[in-house]
């Protein structure tokens, strides 16, 4: 695979220019908004967009673009760290379930059938309500809720795999489960993740949209999103675009790492 | 017969890890729920009186077996917040997440069925661009987002429809039809995303299998290879992605029955969890789970009924 035809694939090159955008906004904010995230100003409230203030203000004349360009800290953050904790641990268990099958594998895969008997943001919601709301447990939440993906797309790659020749020479070679697993099996999964991560990082920051909504999610002072539509709400009929902004933001990152997820997908179809 | 025994086997014993999930999880609570029903001042020995009469002094174990064998008889015990039996709660609010989950599975598949075998059938450039916006905006877009966006228009703009609130059926059917509409529709419309590229997949596979060149050879018509052959066998995966949908549609309306503030399950478990209501939130989340996992039972067995070729998978 060259770059040329990276770039043939139009929902690749969208999603990615799309997350790429979101991203340069992101490390901006890291040294420079154009006013302050929290910074509230009385005169201004519920101003429209404007040359000063590009998205408007909120209900305390806090500049939205400047809360949007910190959120986006938060939405990495979360998607980043929710997906890395699903990520290992999604494929750990089902590279067990996956290579050594037998009951080990009956037992994790029931486990993990059960855990997708909880809808959508439903498991996530149940560990927040336990540990309580905040960023932290908003990610430990979110990356438990992505593990049942990894470890199934793992488990069917492993038992896939485990059946190849070059499999059974190396373990004829007198190579242990650990090296087979790590060294010869996961590397050939590698663009099946690749595209997973991508389509979970969407689920994670939809998820956390929601639970930030309901204000179970992450909580202030830390920028959200999915909180400011909380905000937003109430001042919908008199200043529709601080919710109507915010929503699209959510949806274009949510967006780009679907077409990203697609088109990677896509390309490796097309090549087997 | 076997294939029957096994599905039930699998369904009963997921149903029973799903209740030891929602039971662990809630005994990682922090805290002693007696101290946080009586307040911080509470005299020791009336906790101690509480947590006898609630069970806390007795085995994880001992309270999970005692909980399922209430749970199974009907007893969701008292909420902590209301005083009231939980059941009660249960009964008034379930008809609306009901209606509500039904109404938009309804309007995914009256709507969804028809566009997705429009759409499959065309095949310009721009239908295939239009297709891919509109199912790619579908799965991105957040379905409380979308619920704003509705209300602006069809509530705020048209005045079409109530911004928010619930009538009930008994009152008035129009105006519970009407208050269920936007909810619903916000709901329906990441499904119907989802229903159109799944029948579009579907029916490009079974267009290219064998049975339809051997229609063709035979001279038939292409409207009647679509619909008596192709769209027969392609409808049948579709069952599949019924029960994903309403999983979805159950997860989804916790969120979207907030932003309509519609009286129903998912609103009471957010309301419920702000209180740390601990029975009430358990057991609407067990309720919610079994729900899912019956449905998804069900709906193999059809499977099997419809489409006597399927067999146990290894």
């Amino acid at each position: 695979m060259n770059f040329k035809q990276l770039f043939k694939s139009k929902p690749l090159v969208i999603g990615s220019s799309l997350i790429g955008a979101l991203l340069m906004l992101m490390l901006i904010s890291l040294f420079y908004t154009p006013y302050g995230p929290n910074e509230m100003n009385p005169s201004m409230r519920l101003a429209g967009p404007q040359l000063t203030h590009l998205f408007g203000t909120d209900n305390f004349g806090r500049d939205i673009f400047s809360r949007i360009m910190n959120g986006a800290q938060t939405a990495f953050l979360i998607g980043f760290s929710s997906v890395a904790i699903g990520l290992v641990f999604g494929v750990l268990i089902g590279a067990i379930a996956g290579y050594f099958g037998g009951w080990l594998d009956e037992i994790i895969m029931r486990i993990i059938d059960a855990m997708l008997a909880f809808p959508g943001i439903l498991l996530a919601i149940m560990l927040v309500s336990v540990f309580g709301p905040g960023l932290n447990n908003t990610i430990i939440a979110l990356g438990i809720m992505s593990i049942p993906s990894f470890s199934r797309i793992a488990r069917s790659g492993f038992i896939q795999y485990k059946e190849f020749d070059f499999v059974k020479a190396s373990i004829a070679k007198g190579a242990g489960a650990l090296r087979i697993i790590f060294y010869h099996i996961l590397p050939n999964m590698v663009s099946s993740l690749v595209v997973a991560t991508s389509l979970r990082f969407s689920g994670s920051i939809l998820a956390e949209a929601g639970l930030s909504y309901l204000g179970l999610g992450v909580q202030p002072p830390n920028p959200s999103w999915g909180r400011m539509l909380n905000e937003a709400q109430p001042f919908m009929i008199n200043a529709p675009w601080y919710v109507l902004i915010t929503g699209m933001v959510i949806t274009i990152m949510v967006l780009g790492f679907n077409l990203i997820g697609d088109g990677i997908r896509d390309l490796y179809d097309r090549k087997g | 017969m076997r294939f029957y025994i096994r599905k039930l086997v699998a369904f009963v014993s997921t149903l029973i890890l799903v209740s030891v999930i929602t039971f662990l999880v809630f005994q990682i609570l922090p805290g002693d729920p007696a101290q946080i029903i009586l307040g911080v001042d509470a005299d020791p020995q009336q906790i101690a009186a509480l947590r006898e009469t609630m069970g806390l002094d007795r085995s994880a174990g001992e309270r999970y077996l005692t909980w399922i064998k209430d749970t199974l008889s009907g007893d969701f015990g008292t909420s902590i917040r209301y005083h009231r039996p939980v059941a009660d709660m249960l009964v008034e609010r379930l008809p609306v997440t009901l209606s509500l989950a039904l109404f938009s599975l309804g309007l995914t598949l009256l709507v969804g069925l028809p566009l997705g075998i429009y759409i499959a059938r065309k095949d310009g450039k721009l239908s295939a661009l239009l297709l891919s916006l509109f199912t790619q905006l579908g799965v991105s877009i957040p379905s409380f987002w979308l619920a704003f966006i509705l209300i602006l228009l069809f509530s705020v703009t048209l005045k079409l429809f109530p911004t928010y609130g619930y009538t009930p059926w008994s009152e008035d059917p129009i105006g519970a039809i009407k208050s269920l509409f936007l909810p619903s529709l916000a709901l329906a419309i990441p499904g119907i995303a989802v229903v159109i590229r799944y029948l579009r997949n579907t029916l490009l596979d079974q267009s290219r299998m064998d049975y339809v060149r051997t229609a063709r050879s035979k001279g038939q018509h292409e409207q009647g290879i679509m619909y008596r052959h192709i769209l027969r066998n392609a409808l049948i995966p579709v069952i599949t992605i019924v029960g994903l949908l309403i999983a979805d549609t159950l997860g989804g309306s916790i969120v979207v029955e907030n932003v309509f503030a519609l009286p129903g399950i998912g609103s009471l478990l957010v309301t419920s969890i702000g209180t740390r209501d601990l029975p009430l939130v358990q057991t609407m989340v067990l309720y919610i789970a079994i729900i899912v996992v019956s449905i998804n039972f069900i709906i193999d067995i059809l499977y099997k009924v419809i489409d006597p070729r399927i067999r146990l998978k290894r």
